[in-house]
């Protein structure tokens, strides 16, 4: 073992994966597991490859991922809960060259935040909206979302939402998809590899669409909340797949007409 | 080319003078007694004029949250509503506080609470001058009495936005709103180029700097603090540079009304007919609200009898006087509610039984 020195290991050549430069050093705050993390990694990675980090403006939510201006290197504006969508029209249509994406939890986008998410969508602004459905408010610590399953235990569905009481998980993305001002909408998942490349896929092309001045790009990200499910990663990610997935499926709803 | 006086609305008048102080951004929401300001602007269309963006939002909510957008961008953008829409906007209103943003908001008020009523009223100034939102923040607050007043404030309001990185409030009411008067506008600025905007803006990480961050959270409490220390400062900094006001027959007064916009108006007819009857009544009127001219009211609590704080409203600025006068001087209140505007004849019997009798 002696005779191996790590300088010849640690060398360009023998590189297999490298945090991209639009990603800060800053440790993350999330928990361990948690989609937000990697759907960061995913947004910073596409920007970096699209060399676009000068045009950049992002809008950060209230919600787990209020400090995401922590970690991806752009400017970014903090906004008020479910208000980003109103930042993002003003921002793009005052520097209408700049890519311009919002970034938002269930709570954020389809409870307080509704009427901007339907309006923003509406007027076809011509934006990225990325959007963090892991089914509860994480960042207060567990309470039932609008995008709550039918029969989950939350801190404020302690016997599990029952719709007759506290009404039904809504479907935000389907909702969006009907309205003419959305170019493109999609529902992926970050918890397995393949579906971070495909999530990945999905995001770039939310940017590139950008470029075509045809409306919103809408992608939600069916995610895990280990601490507000109250559950161990692994188990939250079989969870996810047993329970969110049937209830939110995945893939295109809304493609752009060839 | 020297430009003529035109007649027209205080709204209209205030929506030209946006377009004409190089705003970037109009954002609103229709309410009554302001909803001309959005109609005289896209009857102009100024995005033809001068690149001039404006749009209706879906709420005022939204509204306020596109100011805190465009204003992060750096760019002039602005808003009106009244006292209901207001109220609507005040979360944002102390976000753009926190997050040291330059906005400029018009509250063309209306009577309430609820409401209410569409009548002019002045109802709205503990909400426009001691914070609004949560948090401990103030606006920088003008005040016009006249329709020139609401041309001539629009860029003041710009340039003292951008000077200390805090929102300005015009506060008008349903009266300058509505009313015609000749006005003459100042020549267009130019819009703000790319290269113009300010260095903290998100426009763009560059290279050359660090990402620009606009946000008004900090979880540090000590950091919080300092911010909130940053800020007294700031208001301390706008009570010594800021300060606006105007004086009518003060020099010889004896009793004096204290009073803004629309009452101001009114008053200077009651001393008028206050000195027809050898009363000298003298009129100070406020131009800033926030700053408060704490200072000259201050002063003029030595030389005269009695100071009457006339207000559409229960009676919200003569706090303000009595705090500016301290005990040294009795501080009356008159005020009229609902929208009913107060006479002055009215104004003048008021102050004969409040102060002299008989
Ligand atoms: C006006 C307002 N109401 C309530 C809150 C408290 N709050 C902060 S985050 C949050 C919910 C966030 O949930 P979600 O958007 O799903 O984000 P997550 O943390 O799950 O990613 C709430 C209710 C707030 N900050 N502002
Ligand atoms: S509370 Fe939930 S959403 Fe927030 S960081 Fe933890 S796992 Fe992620
Ligand atoms: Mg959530």
């Amino acid at each position: 073992m002696a005779d191996i020195d790590i300088k010849d290991i640690v060398k360009k050549e023998n590189i297999v994966y490298k945090k991209t430069s639009v990603l800060t050093d800053n440790v993350m705050h999330y928990c361990p597991g948690c989609g937000h993390s990697t759907t960061h990694r995913i947004i910073a990675e596409v920007i970096e490859e699209m060399g676009i980090q000068d045009k950049t403006i992002g809008i950060a939510p209230v919600g787990c991922s209020v400090f995401m201006y922590d970690y991806i290197d752009v400017d970014t504006q903090e906004a008020a809960h479910g208000r980003a969508p109103a930042l993002a029209t003003a921002i793009k249509r005052l520097l209408p060259d700049r890519f311009v994406f919002t970034y938002q939890g269930d709570g954020d986008l389809a409870a307080i935040g509704t009427a901007e998410t339907i309006h923003a969508c509406n007027r076809g602004e011509n934006i990225t909206m990325i959007f963090i459905n892991n089914g509860i408010y994480g960042m207060t610590g567990g309470q039932m979302a609008p995008t709550s399953l039918e029969g989950m235990h939350t801190s404020t569905t302690p016997y599990g939402r029952d719709p007759g009481l506290m009404g039904h998980p809504i479907k935000m993305t389907e909702l969006v998809a009907q309205l003419p001002g959305t170019y493109y909408v999609t529902r992926q998942a970050v918890h397995t590899p393949n579906l971070v490349r495909k999530t990945k896929k999905a995001i770039r092309k939310a940017f590139e669409y950008q470029k075509l001045n045809k409306g919103v790009s809408f992608v939600e990200v069916v995610s895990n909340c280990n601490s507000g499910w109250k559950m161990p990663p692994v188990q939250a990610v079989k969870w996810l797949d047993e329970n969110m997935l049937p209830f939110y499926p995945l893939g295109d709803i809304k493609v752009p007409e060839k | 080319m020297e430009e003529d006086f035109v007649l027209m609305k205080g709204n209209e008048a205030l929506a030209e003078a946006a377009i004409r102080a190089g705003a970037d951004g109009y954002f609103g929401y229709p309410i009554t007694p302001q909803s001309e300001v959005m109609e005289y602007l896209t009857a102009a269309k100024p995005w033809e004029r001068t690149g001039m963006v404006v749009l209706q939002a879906e709420s005022e909510v939204s509204a306020i949250n596109m100011l805190y957008g465009g204003a992060g961008a750096g760019k002039r953008v602005m808003t009106s509503s009244s006292s209901p829409g207001i109220s609507l906007m005040q979360e944002g209103i102390s976000y753009i506080a926190g997050a040291e943003l330059p906005v400029v908001v018009a509250n063309v008020v209306r009577g309430g609470p609820g409401l209410g009523t569409i009548q002019p009223s002045q109802s709205d100034y503990f909400q426009a001058t001691k914070g609004g939102g949560h948090g401990d923040y103030h606006l920088l607050v003008l005040a016009p009495s006249s329709v020139q007043e609401m041309a001539d404030f629009m860029p003041l309001a710009f340039d003292l936005a951008f000077k200390y990185r805090n929102p300005v409030m015009i506060l008008s009411d349903g009266a300058i709103g509505q009313m015609m008067e000749k006005v003459k506008f100042q020549p267009q600025r130019p819009r703000m180029k790319d290269e113009e905007l300010p260095g903290w803006a998100t426009t763009g990480k560059t290279p050359d700097r660090e990402r620009n961050i606009i946000t008004s959270l900090d979880l540090d409490p000590y950091r919080q603090e300092r911010f909130n220390r940053k800020l007294i400062e700031k208001y301390q900094k706008m009570k010594e540079e800021e300060v606006r006001f105007e004086t009518f027959q003060c020099e010889d007064a004896e009793y004096l009304f204290v009073a803004y916009g629309t009452s101001s108006r009114i008053c200077q007819k009651s001393v008028q007919l206050a000195r027809e009857k050898g009363i000298k009544a003298g009129l100070f009127r406020p131009i800033t609200l926030f700053p408060f001219p704490e200072k000259q009211v201050g002063a003029l609590a030595d030389q005269v009898k009695g100071m009457l704080s006339v207000e559409m409203s229960a009676g919200q600025m003569v706090e303000d006087v009595r705090l500016a006068t301290n005990g040294k001087v009795p501080v009356e209140h008159y005020g009229r509610m609902g929208g009913v505007i107060p006479t002055p004849d009215e104004i003048v019997e008021v102050l004969i039984q409040k102060f002299i009798g008989g």
